[in-house]
């Protein structure tokens, strides 16, 4: 199957979005909302391209666009370069001063909003990411509240979200890097969303190592136990294919202090 | 002979239930055994509550705005004495009035004539024939006699009610569902609120058949909760529609079974959007989900699922019945058939209408509106709600169908006509609007949750006579990318309001950013009320009314009102004689 994006062919093979070929072919689209791991989500609108043939000629959002015969895309065209330089002036008067999202307003040209800038500063784009992975983990502990300018991410009431795994997946994938988790006495503490999760002691050495209910929750959805830190997970495994090799000997089989 | 009292939520508002009560006494007094139906909304609100004497003979005569003292005359002289009570009769069988007899009534057919409530009236008129006929058909002949009428989406887009059927019954799946969209969260909008309340056996009956041509075994009605008559009406025809074989199991000893249900929505405007009802309808939040795929490929829980409006849905069994070539032969080249209008604002007969489509919206307002209000000068009719615009007077004549009404900015909408005249302004109708998709948004993507707030700032500022020069330019280029850029229908015409006014009253805006002047004399910040001392008579009206006590002034000398405190309520205006007009706005 044939696309043109910007005048020139590409061979696409299978399913995938015009920003997934775009992507792989280097032509530069930027995005906000978009996660490789997560379905299309088309909400921060900085990836509209525009449809020149083979569709619905307009602007469209290329995460959520898949290829199909024909297809005739610009990624820089004037309509496309103008609506994406007023969402980001929206961009910046929602989240003014953040330097994540000045960086990208560079990249894209843009060194200054005409619009009124928001009177309670907030860093996140609310591009979803977070919620989003959340819910693919399973636990959908946070979610969004609030409609319109007033939205927010946040866990259940703004309250400690009981269903949080501690998984961390969410402080992973922000781009914004708000989200933070840190171990205090043996509780796995998140911020914004209030978590606060038990954690599981590895049953060698004894440190905290994850949040409880994901040990739980590892057992139960792929059973898989796991009761070691990373670290002695590492040296156990290094020990059985040692001793699988005939190096048993050169390793003290027993039980080993940190 | 017969007596029926309007009992929609409108009638009931308007006091219908007293005047019930006293018709009975009434009846009781005269020792008279003479039935008393309730029916629905006949849609002359202006008239409410309303009550009609069906003679011997068939003749209705109906009389409006019936308070309970009115009742022991109309039954005195009109029931018993054979003569009609002129002073409150408003139309009759031989006479019938501008506002009914300009219309033709096909999705509100029953409405206002049936008692809701038992299931004999409707069959009695027709129903439930066209579902009987459905079932000896192909599904495919179905959706071609819909295509022949050329039915198009009455919940606000007009798409090709045909096509979408054909794609949901063509799109492979064991399961799949018809879902009736009675979200209608249009501020001032009351059709499908009218249509369930006053004759809910059409939408199921049109479901039903919809049901039978995709192949789908459930229905589901989403509707809102304020909606609470609505609700109950609906639930108890499905109850009677099912002890009569009409719905469930097997129907009519056929193959075909089909099942409706209700669910209620909280009220946001954006659950009416179809892929965020049916998010709602899956127990999520009603946000809007990327398209495609579109429903008819994989809407409620992932299967085909056909969505269609109240109307829409209500307009079926007549074109089954009636066929199609019945209903292609009204209406205009694009756009077949009667539209549905709750007509309100500063008109004089306000209500709902139907109308056939290519009627100019000069007739609908003049003709059946009765014209403007203290007969005021026209200034624009807004139609479509929080998506649609402003027409000025010079477009008046615009047709209403789809393709012409969307040439002017506007969109043919759900069915809102709203009716503005010289003392409204133009701006502070923008802003209304846009404060409430503002404030409706989803907050999804970034156009608009961001970019109605930043629209709504700027409006807010010129209507507070802080507007800049440049305004109106950074408005025009906001609105447009929001409009192109949005994720779905809502901020997709969440412009609407914005670019009409603009378009069509932009001297208004101009007034405002450059003089600071208010030329509809509406927005506070730039008038301010003074009393003119050659033609104040000191009778100290205003100064009683003035909710601030900021009018002062004594006998013989002209009352004056301190600028500083004067929050600008407009009341000594209002109570000023008009014969002494001493109140000047500036
Ligand atoms: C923000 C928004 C609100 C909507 N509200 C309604 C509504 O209240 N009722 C309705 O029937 N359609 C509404 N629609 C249109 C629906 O998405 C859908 O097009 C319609 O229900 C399809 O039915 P139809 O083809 O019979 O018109 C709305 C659309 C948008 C974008
Ligand atoms: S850490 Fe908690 S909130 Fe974050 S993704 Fe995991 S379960 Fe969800
Ligand atoms: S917290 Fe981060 S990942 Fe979550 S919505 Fe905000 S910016 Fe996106
Ligand atoms: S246009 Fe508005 S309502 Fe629609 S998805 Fe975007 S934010 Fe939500
Ligand atoms: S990346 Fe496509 S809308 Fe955000
Ligand atoms: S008469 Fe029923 S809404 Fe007006």
């Amino acid at each position: 199957m044939y696309i043109t994006i910007n005048g020139t062919d590409y061979e696409v093979r299978g399913e995938s979005t015009v920003l997934e070929v775009a992507q792989r072919e280097g032509i530069y689209i930027p995005t906000l909302c978009h996660h490789p791991a997560l379905e299309p989500y088309g909400a921060c609108r900085l990836c509209l391209v525009e449809i020149i043939a083979g569709g619905r000629p307009g602007l469209t959002a290329s995460c959520a666009l898949p290829v199909s015969e024909g297809l005739v895309i610009e990624t820089d065209s004037p309509r496309v370069h103008h609506v994406r330089q007023i969402t980001m002036k929206l961009i910046m008067a929602a989240c003014p001063d953040v330097p994540a999202v000045m960086e990208l307003a560079e990249k894209l040209g843009v060194t200054d909003t005409p619009y009124q800038k928001a009177s309670v500063p907030n860093s996140c784009v609310l591009c979803g990411i977070c919620v989003r992975i959340c819910s693919k983990v399973g636990t959908s502990a946070i979610g969004f509240a609030y409609r319109g300018s007033d939205r927010q991410v946040m866990g259940p009431w703004d309250k400690t979200p009981d269903t949080c795994l501690g998984c961390r997946a969410c402080e992973n994938v922000c781009p914004m890097g708000l989200i933070k988790f840190e171990e205090k006495d043996g509780v796995l503490i998140g911020e914004p969303f209030k978590s606060r999760v038990t954690m599981a002691k590895c049953s060698e050495c004894g440190r905290f190592f994850t949040g409880a209910p994901m040990v739980g929750t590892l057992q139960q959805r792929v059973g898989l136990a796991v009761d070691l830190c990373p670290e002695c997970q590492k040296t156990k495994e290094a020990r059985l294919l040692a001793h699988a090799g005939g190096l048993g000997r050169y390793f003290n089989l027993e039980k080993q202090d940190h | 002979m017969k007596i029926r009292i309007g009992l929609g939520s409108c009638g009931i508002a308007a006091g219908a239930l007293k005047v019930m009560e006293a018709l009975k006494e009434e009846l009781d007094s005269h020792n008279l055994k003479i039935e008393i139906q309730q029916t629905g909304c006949i849609g002359m609100c202006h008239k409410e509550p309303l009550l009609d004497i069906i003679d011997d003979n068939g003749q209705t005569f109906t009389y409006g705005k019936i308070t309970e003292k009115d009742v022991k005359a109309i039954i005195e002289e009109h029931v018993i004495a054979g003569n009609p009570v002129e002073k409150h009769l408003v139309n009759s069988s031989q006479n019938p009035n501008d506002f009914l007899g300009e219309q033709v009534r096909v999705a509100l057919r029953n409405c206002g004539i049936i008692d809701p409530e038992q299931i004999g009236h409707y069959t009695e008129r027709g129903g439930y024939e066209a579902l009987k006929k459905a079932i000896t058909m192909s599904p495919g002949d179905i959706i071609e006699e819909i295509k022949t009428s050329g039915l198009r989406g009455r919940g606000g887009a007009g798409f090709p009610t045909w096509f979408k059927w054909n794609a949901a019954r063509n799109n492979p799946g064991e399961i799949k569902y018809i879902v009736c969209n009675a979200d209608e969260g249009d501020p001032g909008a009351f059709m499908d609120r009218s249509v369930l309340e006053s004759d809910p056996h059409s939408v199921l009956e049109g479901m039903a058949i919809a049901g039978y041509a995709i192949g789908a075994a459930e229905g589901v009605i989403y509707c809102r909760a304020e909606y609470p008559l609505a609700i109950r009406r609906l639930e108890l025809a499905i109850k009677q529609a099912k002890e009569k074989d009409l719905l469930g199991s097997n129907i009519l000893g056929s193959t075909f079974s089909f099942n409706i249900r209700i669910k209620q929505g909280a009220g946001a405007f954006v659950c009416g959007e179809e892929t965020a009802l049916i998010a709602s309808l899956e127990g999520e939040r009603g946000m809007p989900r990327l398209k495609p795929p579109f429903p008819a490929q994989s809407g409620y829980w992932g299967k085909p699922t056909n969505i269609n409006n109240v109307e829409t849905f209500a307009n079926i069994p007549w074109i089954i019945a009636e066929g199609g070539k019945a209903f292609a032969a009204m209406g205009s080249q694009t756009s077949k058939g009667t539209k549905v209008f709750a007509l309100a604002g500063k008109i004089k007969r306000g209500g709902l209408v139907e109308v056939p489509m290519g009627l100019s919206l000069r007739d609908v307002i003049y003709k059946i509106g009765g014209g403007i209000k203290e007969d005021r000068n026209f200034k624009a009719v807004q139609l479509g709600g929080p998506s649609g615009g402003c027409i000025p007077v010079d477009l008046l004549d615009t047709p209403v169908e789809y393709e012409s009404i969307t040439a002017t900015g506007a969109i043919m909408g759900s069915g809102g006509m709203v009716v503005m005249d010289e003392t409204t302004c133009m701006v502070d109708v923008a802003r209304f609007f846009l404060d409430f998709t503002q404030k409706e948004s989803c907050g999804k993507c970034v156009q608009c949750r961001i970019g109605t707030k930043r629209m709504l700032e700027i409006l807010e500022r010129i209507c507070n006579g802080e507007g800049r020069p440049g305004d109106i330019e950074l408005l025009q280029e906001i609105a447009l990318k929001v409009g192109e850029g949005s994720l779905c229908g809502l901020g997709q015409s969440a412009p609407n309001p914005v670019l009409t006014t603009i378009r069509y009253f932009r001297e208004e805006y101009e007034a405002h950013i450059n003089e600071k002047k208010c030329p509809a004399m509406q927005c506070k910040a730039l008038i301010t009320y003074r009393i003119d001392p050659d033609k104040c008579k000191s009778c100290a009206l205003c100064a009683k009314k003035c909710p601030v006590n900021c009018i002062t002034g004594e006998k013989k000398k002209p009352y004056v009102i301190d600028q500083e405190q004067c929050i600008k309520c407009g009341n000594c205006m209002e109570v000023c004689p008009t014969k002494f007009n001493a109140v000047i706005v500036e």
